[in-house]
């Protein structure tokens, strides 16, 4: 067993060795490199060549095995609390992991494939991919979906030793903590790109590949919830252990669906059977292996904890209930248009409209429940107790939505049902977090000093709340304007007046690019100067847009400009878009809400070196 | 890559976006209907994009086509069905209601309500059982501090 600890080590080290040699073949440009030629290009700025590294199929694979060993040594060097056999046994599943990608890696995927003759320059990485919020958005994702490597190991672990307790519950919950808060800013990030790249400003498309990420991120958000009543009152055990392996299960679906191509184009699939087959494989593999080990194990996991109906127990189960069956339309949708084909000869979609009306009513069921179950005390609470404190939040909400509804011009019950919600869950969590300071003076000392797990939950809680609000006003209340400007025209959008003052071409390091100046008046007074591009990249033979965004607080504009028109002028596309930073500021907040917690300190306490054989009251508040 | 097939839509296409000035119907209310008819067809060569949104010449051929019937008093059911009688309905974004797709629609609702049935089922049991922890004090022990903590808390406010 004491062999664990030192592999892990040297298997991370040996992987980073391979990563580094990858990188250092990117920056530079050893075009002997099979995939350094295919992705890379001299004239590449120095970041992109770095990032380029992730950008490619091959690549990303290595980043993957990279952080799933980094999870593993991370678990060796920090891990002096855990028991020698169970720590043992989390760290050759995990490994087991490793081994499996990189047996996918070798046969499959290999980066390091060598040409005989190095042509003189590369083929350039997709142009798109050459910007900031991409270029970090996959190291973010794999983060995530890899840290739910670690808490399936950890499941496994406890199964084989018939052993699920509040320490368990401890030990892993800040590595899904870790996971999830990645995976909320990896999905962001992608988010974030689509919005200000794509060139419409859409932020979310229920694509495959985003479904792929959406689904680890609801079941670690509901294994995050559950673990908490595992580590907290030792029920939902055999439950969080079916999470746990799930959850993992869906991050390699996801791989699967990314990397095989088979749910965007069957022939994608036939191209590269392979590599799509072996992830397969792989997914299925452990997927039987854990649900078996679950199915033959799970009876020996005894709850403990009693609790009554109205209990925070309880409603964490409803979150956990609305959460995973959330995370099962998505993945039926996903599906769907396989299972069609496969079994009932139809050959259909399944997009965005469905997903937002399936979806959807799970999101308001959770937002309505969030800020009393969050507020229910453990085994047995009331809730006229809970109902009163919460009666003025409610109160306000109500009114906020309605008067989004007086406002609006349409009928729709979106953007008031989103304006509603998103008060209820802000003005909940502050609700909450003030509640637990207690009576008396220095209230805002006792606030300030309360477990940093409250303020993340808290924070984390009023985070979704403020993403809520952005995407029902992005949704219901955009404004659009399509038309064709001439140099010296107005035009009216939302009230602000919108003047193109002149467009010219210029050069960039590997681009061309034309620019358009637009300028952006509010009742005559100057507002801002916005200047779309329409670029172009000679070696990779492709156009893209930078649209050019004025970021405000209550609302986004957003101009691009599109194709010279015969008959003089530019086609003009702008976009009024209210309350769109409120997205991604949301995901944000729920980012920090997750490390807040993660730096709470009794998992620094549990995960820590120094500090693990100081004894340390567990649960208690810190007043 | 997370996007990269949905890049590829975008090696494929002109440099043109989505809709274009000179496709947009003079009649605001046509086009508002022609918008959201748009929103809901699949721009066959691309993936998961709407014809609204996407840059592909055939994309606009599409939308030239819905407008096209549009202006000539089609509804917007005939619009929809000319244009599945023609590419079948793989072009509909959000599937029919009937037949084999009844599963889909009904897959959410199904599960919640097993899945809420089996959860109550527990938190029954859970409400009924005896406490026989007296093995592991220390939790109980914890537990209770926590409640009576929380109770003297919320008694106080």
């Amino acid at each position: 067993m004491a062999v664990a600890e030192p592999a892990a080590t040297v298997q991370f080290v040996l992987t980073a060795l391979a990563f580094a040699a990858l990188v250092w073949a990117f920056v530079t440009s050893d075009f002997s490199l099979r995939l350094v030629w295919l992705n890379s290009h001299t004239d590449k700025p120095m970041l992109y060549k770095i990032t380029g590294t992730w950008g490619n199929h091959e690549g990303s694979m290595l980043l993957w095995v990279l952080i799933v060993t980094l999870f593993g040594a991370f678990v060796a060097w920090f891990g002096q609390g855990l028991p020698p056999g169970l720590k043992a046994r989390v760290l050759s599943v995990q490994a087991m992991i490793g081994v499996a990608f990189f047996a996918f890696i070798v046969f499959t995927s290999n980066p390091f494939l060598r040409l005989e003759v190095p042509p003189f320059n590369g083929q350039d990485l997709n142009p798109l991919l050459q910007d900031p919020g991409l270029a970090f958005h996959p190291p973010f994702l794999y983060v995530g979906y890899v840290g739910l490597s670690m808490t399936f190991s950890f499941a496994i672990a406890a199964l084989i030793e018939g052993r699920v307790d509040a320490s368990w519950g401890r030990w892993v919950r800040p590595y899904t903590l870790a996971a999830w808060t990645f995976l909320t800013i990896g999905i962001a990030l992608g988010s974030w790109w689509a919005y200000y790249e794509l060139g419409w400003g859409g932020f979310w498309f229920w694509d495959p590949v985003e479904n792929a990420s959406f689904m680890p991120w609801l079941i670690g958000a509901a294994l995050l919830h559950s673990a908490v009543v595992v580590e907290k009152r030792e029920a939902l055990k055999s439950w969080t252990i079916l999470l746990a392996i799930i959850a993992f299960g869906f991050s390699m679906i996801g791989a699967f669906i990314t990397r095989s191509g088979v749910l965007t184009s069957v022939h994608a699939f036939a191209n590269d059977p392979e590599r799509g087959v072996f992830l397969l494989m792989i997914t299925a593999t452990f997927m039987l292996g854990g649900l078996t080990l679950f199915a033959a194990r799970a009876n020996v996991l005894q709850a403990k904890g009693v609790f009554g109906l109205v209990s925070r127990e309880s409603v964490l189960l409803v979150n956990n209930i609305l959460l995973a069956v959330a995370c099962f339309v998505v993945f039926v949708g996903t599906i769907w248009p396989l299972v069609a084909e496969m079994f009932f000869d139809r050959k259909l979609s399944v997009g965005a409209p469905f997903f937002n009306m399936a979806f959807t009513p799970f999101m308001v069921l959770l937002g309505l429940i969030l800020p009393v179950g969050a507020m229910l005390s453990w085994k047995r609470a009331k809730l006229d107790r809970v109902l009163n404190s919460l009666k003025w939040p409610f109160i306000l909400a109500i009114a906020i939505g309605t008067l989004a509804y007086a406002m609006q011009t349409g009928r729709s019950a979106l953007g008031p049902v989103g304006m509603f919600l998103a008060a209820w869950l802000v003005m909940g969590s502050v609700v909450d977090l003030w509640s637990r300071t207690g009576r008396g003076p220095d209230r805002f000392g006792r606030l300030r000093r309360l477990p940093r797990a409250d303020w993340g939950k808290s924070v984390a809680h009023a985070g979704l709340g403020v993403t809520m609000a952005g995407v029902a006003a992005m949704m219901a209340w955009k404004v659009e304007d399509i038309r064709v400007v001439n140099v010296g025209e107005s035009f009216e959008l939302a009230g602000h007046t919108v003047t193109l003052i002149e467009v010219h071409d210029e050069e960039g390091p590997n681009y061309l690019s034309t620019k358009a100046t637009f300028d952006i008046d509010l009742n005559g007074r100057d507002v801002s100067e916005l200047r779309p591009e329409k670029r172009f990249y000679p070696v990779a033979q492709m156009p893209t847009t930078e649209a050019a965004i004025d970021n405000g607080f209550l609302r986004d504009i957003y101009v691009v400009i599109g194709d010279p028109q015969d008959s003089g002028g530019w086609a003009v596309r702008s976009y009024y878009k209210p309350l769109a930073n409120w997205i991604w500021g949301g995901s944000i907040l729920m980012a920090l809400g997750g490390a807040l917690s993660l730096s709470d300190r009794r998992y620094r306490v549990a995960a820590g070196a120094q500090n693990a054989r100081r004894k340390t009251p567990k649960g208690v508040p810190a007043e | 890559m997370k996007r990269l097939v949905l890049l590829l839509c975008f090696a494929l296409a002109f440099p043109a976006y989505a809709v274009q000035p000179d496709e947009v119907l003079s009649d605001p209310v046509l086009e508002e209907r022609a918008r959201d008819l748009s929103k809901g067809l699949r721009c066959l060569v691309c993936r998961n994009e709407s014809i609204d949104d996407s840059n592909a010449p055939l994309a606009r051929d599409l939308r030239l086509l819905v407008r096209e019937r549009l202006v000539e008093g089609d509804s917007d059911e005939q619009v929809i069905d000319f244009v599945v009688d023609r590419y079948g309905e793989y072009v509909l974004l959000q599937p029919k209601l009937g037949g084999s797709n009844l599963l889909l629609w009904a897959a959410g609702p199904l599960m919640l309500l097993i899945a809420a049935g089996i959860g109550a089922n527990y938190l029954r049991r859970r409400a009924k059982a005896t406490d026989e922890a007296h093995d592991d004090l220390s939790v109980e022990e914890k537990a209770r501090l926590d409640d009576i903590m929380r109770e003297s808390v919320s008694k106080d406010t």
